[in-house]
């Protein structure tokens, strides 16, 4: 079990992460979501105190994690990011026996574990393990982070964005492996995703987050039906619900005068396209090419006027 | 394919340049002929150098082989063998020359190279570096055509053939100081590696660690290396002269404002931006994925240092002892000057006494030397970059 507790972190006074509860039960998958910058990746890593907390404390089971120096409570951890972070001039194999090694366990059994996890995740130990990184696919790369992650058997497991660089078809099967695996070892995870089917698929419960706030911690069928906020409902109607009219209209019947920075939108992406692009993005308005804008209010308005 | 032939009509552009170059070296004279060593000689040239009918045989000897280099695409391996035979010839041919003019039982009449001699000994010098390139040779046989020619040049000398040429009787005046004046020269290059490495690699660490240390360190060595290397060695003089005569115990600890001591402390200084920043720079190129990855694994940060970012950072930091190498066998003459020995002796002797030859006897080995530890850390180099990559399929 993880349990949050008032959590908050401040960079030169401005709150980036603001007053943040939650627990995640042993064993079950917490999907953190949220727009660009709502403070995902610092909450996350707060919990392994690769950013201290300003204030507020995480508990990892009955242990304050402030109370353990820093190092020691990683290596209990496991963390996976997106670029995989393997380290390129250590073979697949050393890669993963990085954790096991710190804490000292003896060779045999490292050997073992490397060899075990390999076969876990789909990799031919005889083929992969004597490999250099970048030798191995986008894909391959990823799934010994993981490894490398789980290899001395962490309650916790923390990914930011681990299945980010890869291609949606890999990503899909990626995300089914890494549920199974999940299953299978029982270990605790908070995974840090931009993608809210993503957190759908994943997620026992799902963390919501904007601008540093924590808006909803709830089970995905709750937040499906329940939105906390109408913000809540706005960003998982973006991704799940049937937007019909939202997707049958051009942005070109919503197109206003004005400005607005990035790179111009055609006027024939759909409304829903728009809609997802502003909030993903956390833009309050997107430049159409030919001229004009189209603002994240009018395709709220739009939004909730569809579904009624 | 290396030995297939190609169209004869295809010129090669490089075997024109060498055929060019080795042309006007059969034109120009071959040596110089001094009645003493310091007053200005005469010219001979090759035919005339040479007893009897040695000097047209060798002439037509290396005109065949630059124009056999010009068809291109003749096999390498031939053209390498061609340049070979080259380089030897214009050797006997000044060894000859040196013998046959030098009158018996005169110590004082010289028999230098000319720029005849020189520019043929470049052509073939360039046209086995060409053939070689265009070879690509493995890094060990690399590695051996390096000793090869190393125990070629040591074999020439030692077989006595050029003795009797001017630099070589400058050598055997003055072996017991050649061989001197090498260690120094080599303690100095490398003893001032060493130094800048013992102090350079824990600062490029410093500066990477400490961000506001950065701009300041990086300013002053920048600083430093802009100073001309003859006013740096010049500054070093009264700097140490003062810390000599004023700090107890630093005369003992070998401190003076002349001899190798201040010369070290110059190249030194020169050595030491290129360690420093290439430390810093190899340390930055680490992406911050495997440096996140790393501390998030439960590395501590001495360990992410140590296991992650300095072998990480090692071909770029190799590359600054190439640089630093290099550059200090050169800078190393100017310890000549103010008594720091090595071959930068010969050099300002030579310059004092316009004696033209025991400038040479200073220059050739620095070149020499240069030139050896340039593509053997090339070699290391690369050997090492390949093993990084050994298990690419
Ligand atoms: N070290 C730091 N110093 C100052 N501000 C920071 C620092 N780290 C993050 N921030 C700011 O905190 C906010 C939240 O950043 P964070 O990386 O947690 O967002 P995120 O939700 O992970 O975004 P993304 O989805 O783009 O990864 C951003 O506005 C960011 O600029
Ligand atoms: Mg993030």
């Amino acid at each position: 079990m993880i349990r949050l507790d008032h959590l908050s972190k401040l960079y030169s006074g401005r709150a980036v992460v603001e007053d943040v509860s939650l627990t995640v039960e042993t064993g079950q998958i917490a999907a953190l979501v949220g727009t660009s910058g709502s403070g995902k990746t610092t909450l996350l890593r707060m919990i392994n105190r690769l950013v201290e907390p300003t204030k507020g404390r995480v508990w990892i089971g009955d242990t304050d994690a402030a109370k353990i120096e820093p190092h020691l409570l990683r290596r209990r951890i496991g963390y996976a990011i997106q670029g995989h972070g393997l380290f390129p001039h250590r073979t697949v194999g050393e890669n993963i026996a990085i954790v096991p090694r710190l804490l000292g366990w003896r060779e045999a059994e490292i050997s073992a574990r490397i060899d075990e996890l390999m076969q876990l995740f789909d990799l031919d130990p005889a083929v992969y393990r004597d490999r250099l990184p970048h030798a191995l696919s986008g894909g391959q790369q990823q799934r010994v982070g993981v490894a490398r992650a789980l290899a001395a058997r962490p309650e916790l497991l923390l990914m930011d964005e681990p299945f980010g660089a890869l291609d949606p078809v890999i990503r899909a099967k990626a995300q089914d492996d890494l549920r199974a695996i999940q299953r299978q070892l029982g270990t605790t995870l908070v995974i840090v995703t931009h993608d809210m089917e993503e957190a759908i698929q994943l997620g026992d419960r799902i963390a919501v987050m904007d601008k540093g706030r924590l808006l909803q911690f709830a089970p995905p069928s709750e937040i499906l039906t329940a939105p906390a906020t109408p913000f809540v409902e706005a960003l998982v109607g973006a991704a799940e619900r049937p937007f019909r009219l939202l997707s049958l209209s051009t942005v070109d019947a919503l197109r206003e005068p004005g400005e607005a920075p990035g790179t111009p939108i055609n006027p024939d992406t759909s409304l829903r396209e728009a809609l997802a692009l502003c909030l993903w993005e956390g833009r309050a308005a997107l430049p159409v090419s030919g001229g004009g804008i189209v603002t994240l209010a009018a395709l709220q308005a739009r939004a909730e006027g569809a579904s009624r | 394919m290396r030995f297939a032939l190609p169209p004869l009509s295809a010129l090669s552009p490089t075997g024109l340049l060498f055929a060019a170059t080795g042309a006007i070296g059969l034109w120009l004279p071959l040596v110089q002929f001094k009645p003493n060593r310091i007053v200005a000689g005469q010219g001979v040239d090759l035919i005339a150098a040479l007893p009897g009918p040695a000097g047209w045989a060798v002439a037509l000897g290396m005109a065949a082989i630059l124009a056999l280099g010009l068809a291109a695409g003749r096999g390498l391996g031939l053209r390498l063998g061609l340049a070979v035979l080259g380089l030897g010839l214009s050797l006997f041919a000044l060894g000859l020359a040196a013998r046959g003019l030098m009158p018996e039982g005169n110590r004082m009449a010289r028999v230098s190279p000319a720029a005849g001699f020189w520019l043929q000994f470049l052509a073939f010098a360039l046209m086995a570096t060409d053939a070689l390139a265009r070879l690509r040779p493995g890094i060990r046989t690399r590695a051996a055509i390096l000793a090869g020619a190393v125990a070629a040049g040591t074999g020439v000398l030692a077989s006595g053939w050029l003795d009797r040429t001017s630099v070589m009787i400058e050598y055997a005046a003055r072996a017991e100081m050649f061989s001197r004046s090498l260690w120094q020269h080599l303690l100095l290059a490398f003893g001032s590696l060493g130094l800048a490495f013992i102090v350079g690699l824990p600062l490029g660490i410093a500066i990477f660690m400490a961000r506001p240390l950065r701009k300041p360190v990086l300013t002053l060595l920048n600083m430093l290396q802009t100073i001309p290397s003859l006013a740096l060695f010049g500054i070093m003089i009264p700097i140490f002269g003062w810390v000599a005569a004023h700090v107890p115990g630093a005369a003992d600890l070998g401190v003076a404002g002349i001899g190798p001591f201040p010369a070290l402390m110059a190249l030194f200084l020169y050595a030491l931006l290129p360690v420093v920043s290439n430390t810093w720079v190899g340390l930055s190129s680490v992406s911050p994925a495997v440096r996140d990855a790393a501390l998030g694994i439960g590395m501590t940060p001495a360990q992410v240092l140590r296991q992650v970012e300095l072998p990480l950072a090692l071909p770029v930091v190799l590359a600054a002892v190439r640089i630093v190498l290099v550059q200090n066998i050169g800078l190393a003459v100017i310890a000549g000057l103010i008594g720091g020995g090595g071959f930068g002796s010969f050099v300002f002797q030579g310059l004092n006494q316009t004696a033209m030859d025991l400038i040479l006897l200073g220059a050739l080995p620095t070149i020499f030397l240069a030139l050896v530890a340039g593509i053997g850390l090339d070699l290391v180099i690369e050997t090492l970059s390949r093993q990084k990559h050994r298990s690419t399929p």
